[in-house]
């Protein structure tokens, strides 16, 4: 592993975000729409329902985490597909550039892009909701790392796709997080699934993470065992997506999709 | 005179299509060989297996005596490539770009090698530009320069000059002949301007339907194929080809 090579990379993406206005403000419009809108929602829940004693906090709490998700499963997603819209694949994959240097680099460059959108969104989130999402304590690094594993991991099975099967497969980019979301449970606990979601919701780490999240926020304690959970289960799809990619790789090379990316 | 390139039996096969059927060939120090023929005749096959991005069905590929199969980073670090139809982020300028790909390449002294392409280039007062809006020719000698940027030993060029005016593609050429004087470096060219092959390779190789069906200098193609210019050989042995197939 070279860090030089994975810090070209990374400074290929860092330079394209400074020198380019509207892709700073798209890093932090999305997220701080979706934390404004779904402030409403929650405050609209807290006078209307008595479901959670104190909704604002706790949807919004996973509003956060489950944008920090999306951002990074998109933004990795995003960093592949610029090199395809550019033209540039080619002269990437010729560039020599080991795999395991390529996908370090935009795993450090997808968080840093998460975090850029990340950051004013919770800043944001106390002096308009009165809410502050530090209150997971230190279990909310934990959380976090695990939403991060897993969006990388989606990138990273998308972009497997994208090797494959090429251009074609960018809708497929776009649609993962919202396949995904409703066997998630982001706001709502998993009771309220049919029991056939249940078991599908089961085999994904996002359900532990947010149980866990509203574990903390509701009931005041911890559950161990959901963290752990969701790092076994993040543990296995990372393993499995690094496989898939260098296999896709290899399938590319005979494909000759590496050759016609772009077209 | 040391072959850099010498490509051994290599076939390429997509399901029961035959891209390319087992071609032999080497590429000498201080060459450019010329690599001629109509479109999908294999030669962007050929070139694509080369840099690794294609994997042989069968056959060898030696760069600098080592096993592309085997070394491909090693090689990688040795070679480069230009397309027209591959081009840099466009968003970035000229500079960020040959940065980019110096780190990539690891090259040692960025800003001396940054500086020496440019003025051997003449991008000086480009390198602060924005490389998308640059005009063709401009981006064309960008490309080289990130082509060159590794100081490859080895270098594919695929239509180097297509689109360009003919006061920029002669620059580009005179500067081709210059560099590969100077550097002893190895070069495969493919192109679809003949006076551009007649002037710039030493010998050629023609493709057709993924075979190599003739091969020497241009000269001698001209002579044995009784035509004036090679331009005619080409498409003599184009048509001729045809009423075979």
């Amino acid at each position: 592993m070279s860090l030089t090579r994975i810090y070209g990379l990374f400074l290929r993406h860092f330079y394209l975000i400074t020198r380019s206005f509207p892709r700073i403000l798209d890093l932090v419009y999305w997220p701080t729409i979706q934390i404004t809108l779904w402030g409403f929602i929650s405050n609209f829940f807290a006078t209307h329902t008595t479901y959670y004693n104190n909704a604002v906090g706790v949807i919004l709490t996973c509003a956060i985490l489950y944008d920090f998700l999306f951002r990074t499963s998109i933004g990795f997603n995003m960093l592949f597909l610029e090199e395809i819209w550019s033209r540039n694949f080619t002269n990437l994959f010729i560039a020599p550039m080991k795999i395991g240097e390529i996908l370090t680099s935009l795993v450090i460059t997808a968080l840093i892009r998460s975090l850029i959108g990340l950051v004013p969104a919770v800043l944001l989130t106390s002096p308009l909701f009165g809410i502050s999402i530090l209150e997971l304590g230190i279990f909310l690094f934990f959380l976090f790392l695990s939403l991060y594993i897993f969006g990388i991991t989606l990138g990273i099975l998308v972009s497997s796709g994208l090797l494959r099967f090429g251009p074609s497969f960018e809708n497929i980019a776009w649609s993962t997080m919202f396949l995904l979301a409703p066997f998630g449970c982001i706001y709502y606990p998993i009771e309220t699934l049919p029991e056939v979601f249940q078991k599908i919701a089961y085999i994904l780490p996002l359900v532990y993470i947010f149980e866990e999240a509203r574990n903390i926020l509701i009931n005041q304690t911890v559950d161990i065992e959901n963290i752990y959970n969701a790092f076994i289960w993040n543990a296995l799809y990372f393993t499995l997506s690094i496989i898939l990619f260098y296999y896709s790789f290899n399938a590319a090379k005979n494909r000759g999709t590496l050759i016609n990316m772009g077209e | 005179m040391k072959n850099l390139i010498e490509v051994k039996n290599i076939k390429k096969n997509y399901g029961k299509k035959e891209a390319v059927k087992g071609i032999s060939f080497n590429v000498q120090e201080n060459e450019i060989l010329g690599l001629l023929g109509p479109n999908g005749s294999g030669k962007t096959t050929t070139i694509g297996m080369l840099l690794g991005l294609l994997k042989p069905t069968s056959g060898q590929i030696l760069i600098n005596n080592l096993k592309l199969e085997n070394h491909r980073i090693e090689i990688l670090e040795m070679i480069n490539f230009i397309s027209p139809y591959i081009e840099l982020p466009k968003k970035l300028t000229v500079k960020q770009n040959l940065n980019v790909y110096a780190k990539l390449y690891k090259v040692q002294n960025i800003k001396e090698r940054i500086e020496y392409l440019s003025e051997k280039l003449r991008i000086e007062e480009l390198l602060d530009s924005i490389t998308g809006e640059l005009s063709s020719g401009q981006k064309n000698r960008v490309s080289l320069a990130k082509a060159l940027i590794n100081e490859p030993r080895v270098l594919l060029l695929d239509e180097p000059t297509a689109s360009l005016d003919p006061e920029v593609g002669d620059f580009v050429r005179t500067f081709l002949e210059e560099y590969k004087k100077e550097k002893k470096i190895s070069v495969l060219l493919a192109s679809h301007n003949m006076s551009e092959v007649t002037r710039l390779c030493k010998s050629v190789l023609m493709m057709k339907n993924g075979e190599i069906i003739d091969q020497g200098t241009p000269d001698d193609l001209i002579t044995k194929h009784g035509r004036t210019n090679l331009e005619e050989v080409f498409l003599k042995l184009s048509r001729s080809q045809s009423e075979f197939n």
